[in-house]
């Protein structure tokens, strides 16, 4: 077991810039700040203009390491505690659950609960269930 | 340029993503491990995307129009089915055995760790089988 560190002013300060990168998305172009949905657009786009604003999103969000880094002078912390075939694994399982459930944390979990979507709050609640009894599982049934 | 602003949207969504510790998978991990080593921090990241996203929303919502496109592009569904709830069901046991979920592990990308690119290959070869299976059990053309 990993122990991490409660790091709650971070991680509010975090979560704003999400809504605030999501509320600016709206604005700008009127589109959901879903990772699923802008990823798996990009490989079936509707058009020229709409894999555009897609590819746009994703190289900025891949820039978001080195803003860190330029403000803290360090990477952000990843600590992946499931080993690399357990990795693989949920990420195959991830990819299928997000294509039937139309979504993810940030489509279902932060856009859609925000509209009061009904569809997301099933969904997040769904998955907020499944994750938390698939960590007991990993962690205490299994790993012990 | 509104594709300039589209990549500033996704460079603070990443930011976000990365100082909230969404993409640090022994952090998420920690969040639902209530048994264990449980960490409370990512409860303040939704909490702060939600409230900010939900404030947004409301704000830009009042709008006729987005700045750059015709109309909002909302999902309009409403109702709850098995391929929702089935869907985020799996998800969610992804996102526990891997503890990465899309838009965490997108903005991690920019680390250029390799256990992320191993992530999000496996996810994308999980969105795209998932796809083939949707097409062969629906002969129609898929919608986007």
């Amino acid at each position: 077991m990993i122990e991490t560190a409660f790091t709650p002013w971070q991680s509010l300060g975090g979560g704003v810039l999400i809504g605030l990168a999501a509320t600016l998305l709206m604005l700008v172009i009127g589109r959901v700040m879903g990772a699923t949905g802008i990823l798996a657009g990009i490989f079936a786009p509707a058009s020229l203009h709409d894999a555009s604003w897609r590819i746009a999103v994703l190289l900025g969000m891949v820039t978001g390491p080195a803003v860190y880094w330029l403000a803290t002078g360090g990477m952000p912390e990843i600590t992946v505690p499931a080993s690399t075939p357990m990795l693989l694994l949920g990420g195959v399982i991830v990819g299928v659950g997000v294509t039937y459930g139309s979504g993810c944390t940030s489509g279902h979990g932060v856009c859609g609960m925000a509209r009061l979507s009904p569809r997301s709050i099933a969904a997040t609640l769904t998955f907020m269930a499944t994750t938390a009894a698939t960590v007991y599982v990993v962690r205490h049934v299994i790993g012990g | 340029m509104h594709l300039i602003l589209v990549y500033l949207v996704g460079v603070i969504f990443g930011t976000g993503i990365v100082v909230s510790g969404m993409a640090n998978p022994a952090k998420v991990i920690n969040f639902f491990d209530v048994a264990g080593s449980w960490d409370p921090s990512l409860a303040f990241v939704m909490g702060g995307a939600l409230v900010t996203t939900a404030i947004g929303y409301r704000l830009v919502f009042g709008r006729a129009r987005p700045l750059f496109e015709g109309k909002f592009n909302v999902p309009t569904a409403r109702n709850l089915d098995a391929r929702l709830l089935g869907g985020s069901a799996v998800f969610g046991i992804g996102w526990g055995i891997a503890g990465f979920c899309p838009g965490g592990a997108l903005p991690a990308l920019g680390t250029g760790r390799w256990e992320v690119f191993a992530f999000t290959a496996a996810m994308l070869v999980g969105i795209f089988g998932a796809r083939a299976l949707q097409n062969l059990s629906r002969p129609k053309p898929a919608a986007a």
